[in-house]
């Protein structure tokens, strides 16, 4: 897994069994980590992105990666910036200090969400069970990130791999995103 | 399922991320303390409701969560023209003779 992007970030989680673990697909869950939704104007982009660490991309659905730091386009004033849980302070710190009164939000939303990493070659045709978008790397190349809608639940997801996907979820929907996700895998094995 | 191209990211996304928000380009009044009930009525409540070509509000809810703004046929359901929010509108009439209508 050492040639997947943030890979030194997203790391699955030691003490959960896997959700499910077939020949060719798996779902881990994710270990926590920090996270944290920055809203500014393009003037106090660049100093952001200098004092996080990682640059704030402006291409839509793209990310930015650095040594233990993501920065994920969300929308045209939006990011999630990801880093692990013991930086949380020092990341927010810094980044208030640096901005000082410039307009801005940024809130720690580390809690609100969990993540699952979902990988093997029929990652994509499990995601696509519930998801309307089309994965194909050429559409949906390794690094491009969206939020969008799994059957009904609000989620994100990020192409950590060609075959590794992230999907995040609020924590009290992880159980209903999870679930379908393995139910759905099962017909895999029936087929 | 309808396909709806959001200007922010710029793809082509499934009906179910977004949300429509009525009629386009309606101001509020400029200078609220002076507008009269009967504005304050066409503004909130009266719209053209047409059947044809119209632009309206659309919000890309279950994705960037921007507003933006869309031509669509309300007879035969087909978008014409996407564009950001804050740009003028487009020219209904040009865009229903392009589409043939
Ligand atoms: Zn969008």
């Amino acid at each position: 897994m050492s040639d997947l992007l943030a890979s030194d970030l997203i790391t699955p989680d030691a003490g959960e069994s896997p959700l499910l673990n077939q020949g060719s697909v798996s779902i881990l869950k994710a270990a926590p980590i920090a996270r944290l939704s920055f809203r500014a104007r393009e003037a106090s982009l660049k100093a952001a992105g200098s004092v996080f660490g990682a640059a704030l991309p402006t291409t839509p659905l793209a990310c930015e990666t650095a040594v233990k730091r993501a920065a994920l386009w969300m929308g045209p004033d939006e990011w999630t910036l990801l880093a692990p849980e013991e930086d949380l302070k020092e990341v927010f710190e810094g980044i208030e200090a640096k901005l000082g009164d410039e307009p801005h939000a940024l809130v720690d939303i580390s809690e609100r969400s969990e993540a699952v990493i979902v990988s093997g070659e029929k990652a994509v045709w499990l995601l696509n069970t519930g998801i309307f978008i089309d994965f194909s790397l050429d559409a949906f190349p390794v690094g491009t990130v969206t939020r969008t809608i799994f059957h009904k639940s609000p989620v994100m997801v990020w192409r950590t791999g060609s075959d590794t996907f992230v999907v995040e979820a609020w924590v009290s929907f992880m159980d209903y995103v999870a679930g379908l996700l393995v139910q759905s895998a099962q017909e895999l094995e029936a087929a | 399922m309808l396909l709806i191209y959001c200007p922010y990211c710029q793809v082509e996304r499934a009906e179910t991320e977004f949300h429509c928000g009525g009629e386009a380009h309606i101001a509020r009044p400029a200078d609220p303390s002076k507008a009269s009930d009967e504005d304050w009525v066409e503004f909130l409540y009266m719209r053209t409701n047409t059947k044809g070509i119209a632009a309206e509000r659309w919000r890309h809810n279950n994705g960037c969560g921007r507003f933006f703004n869309a031509v669509r046929d309300t007879v035969s359901d087909k978008f014409l023209k996407f564009y950001k929010a804050g740009e003028p509108m487009p020219d209904l009439e040009a865009i229903a003779k392009e589409a043939g209508k």
